[in-house]
């Protein structure tokens, strides 16, 4: 399946202040099975965008499609994963995968397949336990795992790892990265690290802030799993870019707070 | 282990003092009886059960009357939560209610109930209803709009997504309003028995004053305070710290 963003807009209407318009005629299309990281200053409309691929927000306008149907509510087969967990606190681990099965198969069936997926994600062990119980990056894996055994086409993942320590990320980095060469899934991952979108994507888009565009999509053709010395130079690259473009926000921000 | 101590010391030590005011002799027995005269009596009702039966009395006044109130509330604070109009009228209205000492509701149910159990048990589901009502009302409406995200994602909405995310969600709240509404529940019941033809504590206090038992009008009043603390200690608020724990809402 392919992702089409055709034309999408996004605009805030806050009352007594003129309108925000965050998102301002995006238009991309991700071939099926690709691995896209979307990188931006923070405030840049990411999540807006990400939000509003999974369903749960309108865009003011611009349609999106997954091949020949189009986005219009939330549904399972686009997966998201967010920063925090999102975990169901009165639900156990195994519950909580098996929440988006529950009424698509049988109890037998639902509980083998939770199984399957913890076990991928390496907690075959805590199915008892509850979210409170676990680790941050525990916590972030039972969310991988629920949104795996969901069987989604498409993959939201908004900074999954951003809460993270670094060495947890890492872990959970390779983790994802086996996991997608197995299931070839539709990814739009979001992160604020660049070393990361390298890692894991064949495709980085870089965005801009105020109105929240893409201003460069570059293709990741190094060989997996990548090595830093390959990294380094699209990693300036795209560091260079940011910069200019966080530059160019907080100027913004200044020239704003002293029209005040 | 260390606060039981103290708490056991500071007991006993209430208990030395009041014996050295009664043994001073500057009031009269009749007004202020010995610890000893006061557990002794206590011991009596014990032990010819008529305290065991205001006992059970008062429980089940307490219990039929604080259920009713929490169904009623759970299905008010629902309605409320979800429909604005209710929120904006029957909300308003019951905010206004809930400051009304419970005690004031006492002579509307004996004109309505008469003085039996009827009256009572009234006068305690309204004693509990309102404060649990604000709190489911409050509960679901700050569900944590990533479960309600993440559920939808996941191929929840409309009353399932309620069923399975918005009332699990708000347990929490449901638990701090059922503390409340026993808490209050309790205090609706004392005074409503005093004002009752019995059986209760609250009726044997009100008996035991009109026939100057001073001992026993005092052993009552330990005996309240006791399940109060009692109850609100080793049953309500640990549940509401489990509760709380198992949400994420609070660090054991
Ligand atoms: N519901 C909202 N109402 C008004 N402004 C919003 C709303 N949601 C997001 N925004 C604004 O939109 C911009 C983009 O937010 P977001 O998509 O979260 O950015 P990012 O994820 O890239 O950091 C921010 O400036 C934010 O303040
Ligand atoms: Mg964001």
């Amino acid at each position: 399946m392919t992702l089409t963003i055709d034309g999408v807009s996004k605009q805030f209407n806050q009352t007594g202040k003129t309108p925000a318009i965050v998102l301002k005629d995006i238009d991309l299309t991700i071939p099926n099975g690709q691995f896209v990281s979307l990188l931006g200053p923070s405030g840049c409309g990411k999540s807006t965008l990400l939000s509003i691929l999974a369903g749960l927000q309108k865009p003011t306008s611009g349609k999106i499609f997954l091949d020949d149907v189009r986005i219009t509510t939330p549904s399972p087969d686009k997966g998201v994963v967010f920063q925090e967990a999102a975990l169901f606190p009165w639900l156990n681990v195994l519950e909580n995968v098996m929440f988006p099965l529950r009424k698509k198969m049988p109890k037998k069936q639902q509980t083998e397949r939770a199984k399957h997926f913890l076990q991928m994600v390496q907690l075959g062990k805590f199915l008892e336990h509850y979210p409170h119980e676990l680790s941050g990056g525990m916590q972030q894996r039972v969310s991988i795992a629920r949104v795996l055994a969901m069987d989604p086409t498409l993959l939201l993942m908004d900074e999954p790892f951003g809460a993270l320590d670094e060495q947890t990320r890492i872990i959970l980095q390779q983790e994802v990265e086996k996991i997608w060469l197995d299931t070839k899934k539709t990814v739009l991952f979001v992160t604020h690290s660049i070393r990361e979108a390298i890692t894991l994507s064949d495709r980085i888009l870089v965005m801009g802030a105020r109105p929240g565009t893409i201003i460069k999509d570059f293709s990741v053709d190094l060989a997996r799993p990548r090595k830093k010395a390959d990294m380094a130079p699209l990693e300036e690259t795209i560091m260079d870019l940011l910069k200019t473009e966080i530059a160019k926000v907080m100027r913004e921000e200044l020239s704003h707070a002293s029209n005040d | 282990m260390q606060v039981t101590i103290k708490r056991i010391i500071f007991f006993l030590l209430l208990i030395a003092i009041w014996q050295g005011i009664v043994l001073m002799e500057i009031w009269p027995q009749s007004m202020i009886p010995s610890p000893f005269s006061v557990f002794h009596t206590l011991y009596l009702g014990f032990a010819d059960l008529t305290l065991v039966y205001d006992l059970l009395a008062s429980f089940r006044h307490l219990f039929i009357g604080l259920a009713i109130s929490i169904c009623i509330g759970t299905a008010v604070g629902i309605l409320l939560a979800t429909v604005k109009t209710a929120d904006e009228t029957l909300g308003t209205m019951i905010l206004a209610l809930q400051s009304v000492p419970s005690i004031v509701w006492v002579p509307l149910a004996i004109i309505w109930f008469g003085f039996g159990e009827t009256a009572i048990i009234f006068v305690v589901v309204i004693g509990g209803t309102f404060v649990m009502t604000m709190n489911i009302r409050t509960g679901v409406q700050n569900v944590a709009p990533i479960f309600l995200d993440a559920g939808k994602t996941m191929g929840s909405k409309g009353v399932d997504l309620f069923i399975k995310i918005v009332l699990p969600a708000s347990v929490p709240y449901a638990v701090t309003g059922v503390r409340l509404a026993w808490a209050f529940s309790w205090r609706a019941l004392m005074a409503a028995e005093l004002l009752s033809t019995g059986p209760g504590l609250g009726f044997t206090l009100s008996y035991a004053s009109d026939f100057n038992n001073m001992s026993l009008v005092i052993g009552i009043i330990i005996i309240i305070g006791a399940i109060g603390s009692i109850m609100d200690q080793l049953v309500f608020q640990r549940m509401e710290q489990k509760v709380l724990t198992r949400w994420g809402l609070q660090k054991t």
